[in-house]
Order: C-alpha cells, then sequence, then structure tokens
C-alpha cells in the first residue's frame, strides 16, 4: 500500500503545483502545457482509485481534444500578455473577493459532506450475478444506461444543441463565391463534356 | 451511364483499386535504373565534356595560338599567350582554361582550324577545390595525351555530319 | 519489506525487461521500415532503391541513423529551447508507449489491462502534441502552418476512428485487446466491417500524416511543416516516431481487423505457424499497403481532405455504427459476457 500511498501523493503534488502554475505562467502556451500536465496527473490519480476508464476518457477528451483547442487559440492569439497584466494591482481585491467566496462554498460544501443513504444498495451493482467482480466500463455503462439514462440523454442533447447552436452562428452562405462540387465533377464523363468533330478541309466547324 | 452505377463506382472505389491495381503491376518491372558508379549510359561521339589539347601523331603539339577559341569563348574562360619557339613556330607559352567559368558550348572545338582544343568524353573530373578546376597548357596536354584514342575515334565517327 | 520485494520490485523489473524485448525489435522494425519504404517507392518506380550499404543495401537505414547522430543539433534563434527540444521526443515516447498493450499471442502483453482499446485512442490522440508544440516552438512560419494543419487533420480523423472503433466495440463486446482478438476467432472483423475496415485504414493513413494526406509536411508547399527548424537527432526522433505510429497503426489494423495473432482459417498447415509470427506478417501486409498507397495517389488538398473526414468519413462511419448495432439487436448477435 506504501507504493501506492507514494504514487498518490506524487500525483497530487504535481497537480496541485501545475494548476498554481498555469495561473502564475508568464507565457499562456505554457500555462496550457501546465494545464495538460495536471490533467495527465488527474487521471493518474484515476488509476490510483482503480477508475481507468474514467482516467482514459480524461486523457481522450480533454488532453486529446479539448486542451488542443486551447493551445490552438492561444498560440494564435497575438496579444501582448505583459499589458494584460497591467492592472494586476487593480483587480487584485475584486479577484481576492472571488477567489474568498469560491474558497468559503468549498468548504461549505466539503463539510456538509454526506455519502448518499443508497450507496450501500448500489454497491452490489459492482459484482455480477455470479459474485464476479465488474470491470468499471462494465459497472458505468450499468449505472449510466439504466438509473441514469434520462440525465445521460438530456446531457448529450443539449451538447447538440451547442454544436448545432455554433454551427448556425458561424455558417455563411456566400453567393460569390464559386465553390467545387466534386461529385459533380466525378460524374463527369467523357462522352458528355468532349466532342469529336471530322472537320472538312477548309471549311471549319461552328 | 446510369446513376446507380455511377454510386456502384464510387462506393466499391473502382478507381482508386485500379491505380493500386497499376503501381502494383509496375512493382515486377525490370528497374531502368543505370547503377551509376558501376554501369554508365552511351555517351554520343559529339559529347561535350572535360578539354583537351592534342598532339600530332609524331608528338608535335597542334596548337599553333591563332587565338580564336579565346576569341570565341562566350565565357571568357580561355587564356592564352603565345610567342615563337626557338625552331621559328609559332606556340603557346600559355594555355589556361577556367573551367568553373566554362560552359561547355563547344565553340572553342568549333573555331580551332588544327583540331587542337577538343573537348573530350569525359565528365568526371569533379574536384575538391576550386584551384583544381584552374587548368593550364600542362594539365591539358596531359589529358590530351590521356584521352586520345577515345577522341580520335569520336572525331572519326562525327566526320561525317560536318 | 519481503512484500515489498515480491509485490513492487520484482513485477516493476520483470516490466522492464519485458519493455526491451518489446522496444528493442520494434526500433529495428522502424530502421527496417524506413529500407522497405523506399524499396516499395522504388520499384513501384522502375528505380533500384538504396543498394550500396551492406547486402541489398540493408545497412542503409543504419548508416542514416549514423549520420543524423553525428550531425549538429541546431536550435533557432527565438525558438522556445524547452519545447524545442521536448516536441519530437514527445513524439518519439508516445509511438513507443503504445505497444504496452498490444497483445502479441494469448496473454503475451505487457499490460493486459481491460480498457487496451482506450489506451490506444488515447495515445494516438497525444500525438497531436508533439507536432503542434514543434511548430509553435520553432518560431518560423512554415512551422506554425504545418502544425495548424497537422493538428486540424489528426483532430478530424479521430473522430472517425472513434466511430469504427466503437463498431469495432460492438461485435467485440469487450475493451480489452485480447478479448478483441478472441471474438475473431471464427470470422476476421475485416469481412463483415469491410466498409469499417477501409475507413480505418484511411483514417489511419491520415492519423499518420502519410500520403496522400501528407498536408503536414507539405515538401512543395510548406518545406517541410512542422519540423522544418528540426535537424540531426532531433529531426531523427520525429523520423522515428512518425514511422512507429505508422507500426503501431498497422498493429491496430490487424488486432481490430485482420484477427491479431489469429491463423487464417484456423486450419492444420496455418496452424502449425505461431501467434506472434502471423501478427507480425499482418503488420507487414498493412504496412506494404501504407508504402503502396504512398507510391500510387498524390496529395489531397487541403479542403478535400476535410470534406472527406467531416462530410464523407464521419456521416459514413456514424450510419455504419447505428446499423452494425440495429442489426446485432435485431439478430441477437451481441455478444454476451
Amino acid at each position: 500500500m506504501i507504493v501506492q500511498a507514494i504514487l498518490f501523493y506524487i500525483f497530487g503534488t504535481v497537480a496541485v503545483a501545475c494548476g498554481v502554475l498555469v495561473v502564475s505562467a508568464r507565457n499562456p502556451v505554457h500555462s496550457v502545457l501546465f494545464l495538460i500536465l495536471a490533467f495527465f496527473n488527474a487521471a493518474g490519480l484515476f488509476i490510483l482509485i482503480g477508475a481507468e476508464f474514467l482516467a482514459m476518457i480524461l486523457v481522450i477528451v480533454y488532453v486529446g481534444a479539448v486542451a488542443v483547442l486551447f493551445l490552438f487559440v492561444v498560440m494564435m492569439l497575438d496579444i501582448d500578455f505583459l499589458q494584460l497584466r497591467s492592472g494586476f494591482v487593480q483587480y487584485l481585491p475584486i479577484g481576492a473577493l472571488v477567489g474568498l467566496i469560491l474558497l468559503a462554498e468549498l468548504i461549505l460544501v466539503i463539510g456538509g459532506w454526506a455519502v448518499s443513504p443508497s450507496v450501500p444498495t448500489q454497491a452490489p451493482v459492482l459484482t455480477a450475478a455470479g459474485g464476479v467482480a465488474l470491470s468499471n466500463t462494465r459497472a458505468l455503462g450499468d449505472i449510466l444506461y439504466t438509473r441514469y439514462l434520462f440525465g445521460f440523454q438530456v446531457a448529450g442533447l443539449i451538447l447538440l444543441v451547442a454544436m448545432i447552436g455554433a454551427i448556425v452562428l458561424t455558417l455563411r452562405h456566400r453567393a460569390d463565391v464559386r465553390r467545387q462540387s466534386i461529385s459533380a465533377q466525378l460524374a463527369r464523363r467523357r462522352a458528355e463534356t468532349v466532342e469529336v468533330v471530322k472537320v472538312p478541309l477548309g471549311a471549319g466547324s461552328d | 451511364m446510369g446513376l446507380l452505377e455511377r454510386a456502384t463506382r464510387s462506393l466499391l472505389l473502382t478507381e482508386l483499386l485500379s491505380g493500386l491495381g497499376l503501381t502494383f503491376r509496375y512493382m515486377f518491372k525490370r528497374p531502368v535504373t543505370v547503377n551509376y558508379p558501376y554501369e554508365k549510359g552511351p555517351l554520343s561521339p559529339r559529347f561535350r565534356g572535360e578539354h583537351v589539347l592534342r598532339r600530332y601523331p609524331n608528338g608535335e603539339e597542334r596548337c599553333i595560338a591563332c587565338k580564336l577559341c579565346e576569341a570565341i569563348c562566350p565565357a571568357l574562360a580561355i587564356t592564352i599567350e603565345a610567342e615563337p619557339r626557338e625552331d621559328g613556330s609559332r606556340r603557346t607559352t600559355r594555355y589556361d582554361i577556367d573551367m568553373t567559368k566554362c560552359i561547355y558550348c563547344g565553340y572553342c572545338q568549333e573555331a580551332c582550324p588544327v583540331d587542337a582544343i577538343v573537348e573530350g568524353p569525359n565528365f568526371e573530373f569533379a574536384t575538391e577545390t576550386h584551384e583544381e578546376l584552374l587548368y593550364d597548357k600542362e594539365k591539358l596536354m596531359a589529358n590530351g595525351d590521356r584521352w586520345e584514342a577515345e577522341i580520335a575515334k569520336n572525331l572519326a565517327l562525327d566526320a561525317p555530319y560536318r | 519489506m519481503a512484500n515489498f520485494w515480491t509485490g513492487y520490485a520484482w513485477p516493476t523489473v520483470i516490466t522492464a525487461i519485458e519493455v526491451v524485448i518489446v522496444v528493442v525489435p520494434l526500433l529495428l522494425a522502424i530502421a527496417m521500415l524506413t529500407y522497405a519504404e523506399r524499396k516499395v517507392l522504388a520499384f513501384s518506380q522502375l528505380r533500384k532503391g538504396p543498394n550500396v550499404v551492406g547486402p541489398f543495401g540493408l545497412l542503409q537505414p543504419f548508416a542514416d541513423g549514423l549520420k543524423l547522430l553525428v550531425k549538429e543539433t541546431i536550435v533557432p534563434s527565438g525558438a522556445n529551447r524547452v519545447v524545442f527540444v521536448v516536441a519530437p521526443l514527445i513524439t518519439f515516447t508516445l509511438a513507443l508507449v503504445a505497444w504496452a498493450v498490444i497483445p502479441f499471442d494469448p496473454g503475451v502483453v505487457i499490460a493486459n489491462i481491460n480498457v487496451g482499446i482506450l489506451y490506444l485512442f488515447a495515445i494516438s490522440s497525444l500525438g497531436v502534441y508533439g507536432i503542434i508544440l514543434a511548430g509553435w516552438a520553432s518560431n518560423s512560419r512554415y512551422a506554425f502552418l504545418g502544425a495548424l494543419r497537422s493538428a486540424a487533420q489528426m483532430v478530424s480523423y479521430e473522430v472517425a476512428i472513434g466511430f469504427v472503433l466503437v463498431t469495432v466495440l460492438l461485435c467485440a463486446g469487450s475493451l480489452n485487446l485480447t478479448e478483441i482478438v478472441e471474438a475473431q476467432r471464427h470470422i476476421w472483423f475485416a469481412i463483415p466491417l469491410l466498409p469499417m475496415f477501409v475507413i480505418f485504414f484511411i483514417s489511419a493513413l491520415a492519423e499518420t500524416g502519410r500520403a496522400p494526406f501528407d498536408l503536414p509536411e507539405g515538401e512543395t508547399e510548406i518545406v517541410a511543416g512542422y519540423f522544418v527548424e528540426y535537424s540531426s537527432m532531433t529531426f531523427a526522433l520525429f523520423y522515428l516516431g512518425e514511422y512507429g505510429n505508422m507500426i503501431l497503426m498497422s498493429a491496430m489494423t490487424s488486432v481490430l481487423f485482420l484477427g491479431g495473432w489469429l491463423a487464417p482459417f484456423g486450419v492444420a498447415p496455418f496452424t502449425w505457424v505461431p501467434g506472434p509470427i502471423w501478427f507480425a506478417l499482418k503488420i507487414a501486409f498493412v504496412l506494404f499497403c501504407f508504402l503502396w498507397v504512398r507510391a500510387t495517389f498524390p496529395r489531397f488538398r487541403y479542403d478535400q481532405l476535410m470534406r472527406l473526414g467531416w462530410k464523407v468519413f464521419l456521416p459514413f462511419s456514424l450510419l455504419w455504427l447505428v446499423l452494425t448495432a440495429g442489426v446485432l439487436t435485431a439478430a441477437g448477435w451481441l455478444p454476451q459476457r
């Protein structure tokens, strides 16, 4: 168990340190890189508690997709970040206030934390009929698609609406641009486009 | 051609597959590579390579220092100095070709009335320094002695077309 | 303390040995792949390819490697030094790390984890970082353009790959790669899922940035894309990583669609050959297809690439996923476990 504990403290420390560095790094690209490292450590923590499915999904979704887009945007931006930091002292009080409120809320939430009374009844879900331990992928699926089916579907629907909204907001049909129609090009046949004419000498063709 | 047939064709990727088939067939054809340092391609008798200064069969150098080659050289690569030899014949004391200026146009060999300066079949005379490519008379004469057999043959082969 | 030795130290040592056993042949395979690529391209273009260094030029990759090793590493001025050096390391490491879950025979795998396929997917989705960081850290326009192209391309084709993986999972009923291979004992998934197999293969080409999807490199337009500023060993690491990814993708294709270590037909003369050899043969076949495609097709234009990914592969794979799920449910073929 001691090795797990050591690993936990390593992952935890690095994750927290990365969190601090995300905020304090001068270069925004470095911030995103530290964010990615923080994600990795979170995935490591998931693996430590035996939730390998969540760990992999975290890496795939957050590191593999979301952080890439972050990186994209941050690399493309050409903002003088030192200038942005110039108002640091000016905004410090309000920032500190927001931070304090968040901290208070977190303490309240954690202080009032109680394990749901239904947990012991859920525990048997984790073992199959024969008493064999299920992989947590299977267990997660069993719960997600039965007990929380509605919430799952609604979450999916919300994401779909957001996606369609983003597409509608950015889609523009410009009439003054000639666009390539690849299917039309591929459908063209020689017979439709080329005509071989035998031209009599001196007569020309129309 | 019907829509159905077109759709089937594009869905089954027939055009891509026929392209792949073509490259696959080519993999079994004989390579046309000439394995250069070991094998060499044929050279025309008119090939214009490294310059040589030739001699008559009796050993007398051909060049009479008429300087026609120097005059015609479009790249100004040839430098000639001349004075009479002890026996009174007109000969060059200096015949330099800057091979890094030369454009291998062959005007010098066209201009030469005695077939003294000729561009031989040798094209493998790369050097490691610039200086080695500034040929003097000694080097050109040595080239002539070295390549005489090939050059004489090439000249004979090309003679009917001149 | 005895518990520590038997519980942690000894397994670590064994794993380290296993890693060496996998990685050394893999590096050799990468070297041979660069040689094979040059030979295949040469033969399809009626050339001979490398034939000077060693018998049939077999030592050419080692000569090239040595050349790169002794060259000078140049870090451009204005480059972000740390990120610039780390980027090729990321690419190379990821190409090796993924092999931890690839099964070579029943039980012959470094880490037989339950979510093996997700692990592979996660690793391949990380591949984009090496490239995008290299492009950014080089502080060069060409490199940055190449990185942007590459990132957009990889993210796009990952979506199609994801759907293909889900289809395979539906048929296999497990995320474990060993079980996915075992599920193909009766019939390789390449046959019932042929369209998905084709989509996966083409997406794998795009994912590894191979011709005809080698826009990120785009020699003729952006000189070499993201690694234009790299030289010597850092360049070699990119090169090794790229070819390692090719082999990895071929291994994935074999595991998911071509039955991994299973012998074709499962009858006597074929089953005599040991599983790992079948696996290697299948990988070699898919790799040959990679090279063959490179020898055949010209490079895509960038908008065509995006169109193919989003407007053709994504809807098609989604449709086929729904169709597969429907057929499996209707016919009661869903794998029970």
